[in-house]
């Protein structure tokens, strides 16, 4: 499909560039406005492949798929999360665990995006330890489904003594079953405090190897501790409360892109689906090449995703229920 | 990356022209957020520590010392070390409450 092109206007600091929107009806083109970039847009770049690894779709609608996959999205993995409100039984999760490893890859499927799921109690509604052991239990049968690559996202969320035991029986269930493990760091100010202790269990814990481990929602003062630990870590795209795009080029100049990726961890708040696309524009802009762009937003999460034998690029064929 | 460590691609002069812009408008909207601030009623009331912890980041961001972004992050971040008895169920507020300038 040919694209309208726009060609730069070296005389403002913003130029516009067409990206293309797909709804479930119609092909359009839309404005957005990216970053002063200097040359125009080639063929090459118009299709950029990418993996969003942390995306909560369950939140967004079909649209953003079709969206998504215009970009050049061909497949997405989705943790287990708090969906914005407490669910008051087991039983809820596990309906939520079954819209995860079946009707979302369906819906997927449909634009030829690969869904793939984590499953786990979020930390947020684990302060309940019984409630949190019942979640827990169904999550072996959980693990054993197609679509599913390991135990996430776990972690902390205001560092309570409850959430850092759930945690740890998290990680026990991962060793247990040998699965990657996709871990949450919480917000703002506790980042820092729930990384050092979520850190220091990982190492307590010590069944499991650094490298089947992602730490995600990492910032400037927590990514070089979870990369020197040989883990890998996610840099989530966030428009207020956690990395800019430009923060986290930042981030990959200073830090390499070994053992690091971007995701938009788009959910049902303030949040980007195709954060991952407009950062690859950041990139370009900031004078980084293809090879490193094809790197940070393909190469990395599928080697990381791969290490799960149930990860594939490949959407399989759209089916209807 | 192709770059040597820590340098980005591009020059000084170049990262000037790409950002200059973006960052002119997020000041202004720093100024404008602390002028609101002062306008409104309740000045009275006791300092928040959230708008102190902006004050003290802006003179860290002010320095001529490098990882400003980092030491921003730590100076609002909980500076306590152990796990809390109970979660209390309210979201993070940006900043902590014993934040360090």
């Amino acid at each position: 499909m040919a694209k309208p092109r726009v060609e730069p206007t070296h005389n403002t600091r913003h130029e516009n560039f067409y990206a293309t929107q797909i709804d479930s009806k119609n092909i359009t083109h839309s404005l957005f406005q990216t970053h002063h970039i200097r040359k125009p847009l080639s063929d090459s770049h118009a299709n950029h492949m990418y993996i969003d690894p942390h995306i909560h779709m369950v939140s967004r609608t079909t649209d953003d798929y079709a969206r998504m996959a215009a970009a050049g999205c061909v497949a997405v993995t989705e943790p287990a999360f708090w969906a914005g409100f407490d669910r008051s039984s087991a039983a809820g999760f596990h309906d939520y665990f079954r819209q995860l490893t079946e009707s979302e890859p369906r819906r997927a499927a449909a634009y030829g995006i690969a869904h793939h799921a984590w499953i786990c109690i979020n930390p947020k509604e684990a302060e309940d330890h019984g409630f949190a052991r019942e979640v827990m239990s169904m999550i072996p049968d959980f693990l054993s489904r197609p679509n599913v690559l390991g135990v996430g996202e776990i972690g902390l969320n205001r560092n309570s003594k409850t959430e850092l035991a759930v945690f740890e029986e998290h990680l026990e269930i991962a060793a247990r079953h040998n699965s990657l493990v996709l871990i949450h760091t919480p917000h703002l100010e506790d980042k820092l405090k729930g990384t050092r202790l979520i850190l220091d269990a990982i190492a307590a814990h010590g069944k499991i190897n650094p490298a089947r481990i992602l730490v995600d929602h990492v910032e400037e003062h927590t990514v070089r501790m979870v990369l020197e630990r040989g883990m890998w870590a996610g840099m989530t795209l966030y428009p207020d409360t956690k990395c800019t795009a430009a923060r986290a080029v930042d981030i990959m100049e200073m830090h390499g892109t070994e053992r690091i990726w971007i995701n938009s961890a788009g959910d049902w708040g303030h949040s980007d689906p195709l954060a991952v696309p407009k950062a690859v524009v950041t990139m370009r802009a900031r004078g980084h090449t293809a090879a490193d762009i094809h790197k940070i937003s393909f190469d990395n999460p599928r080697a990381f995703l791969s290490q799960s034998g149930n990860f594939s690029v490949n959407a399989p064929r759209p089916t209807h229920s | 990356m192709n770059t040597p460590a820590g340098k980005p691609p591009l020059d000084r002069t170049t990262l000037i022209d790409l950002g200059f812009i973006d960052a002119r408008a997020k000041v202004l909207d720093i100024a404008a957020f602390l002028d609101r601030l002062d306008r409104a009623p309740g000045t009275d009331a006791p300092t928040d520590f959230r708008v102190e912890a902006i004050r003290a980041a802006l003179s860290i961001a002010l320095d001529a010392s490098p990882t400003r972004v980092e030491r921003i992050l730590k100076s609002w971040s909980d500076p306590t070390t152990e796990p809390v008895s109970h979660a209390d169920g309210k979201a993070a507020r940006g900043a902590h409450p014993q934040h360090k300038a």
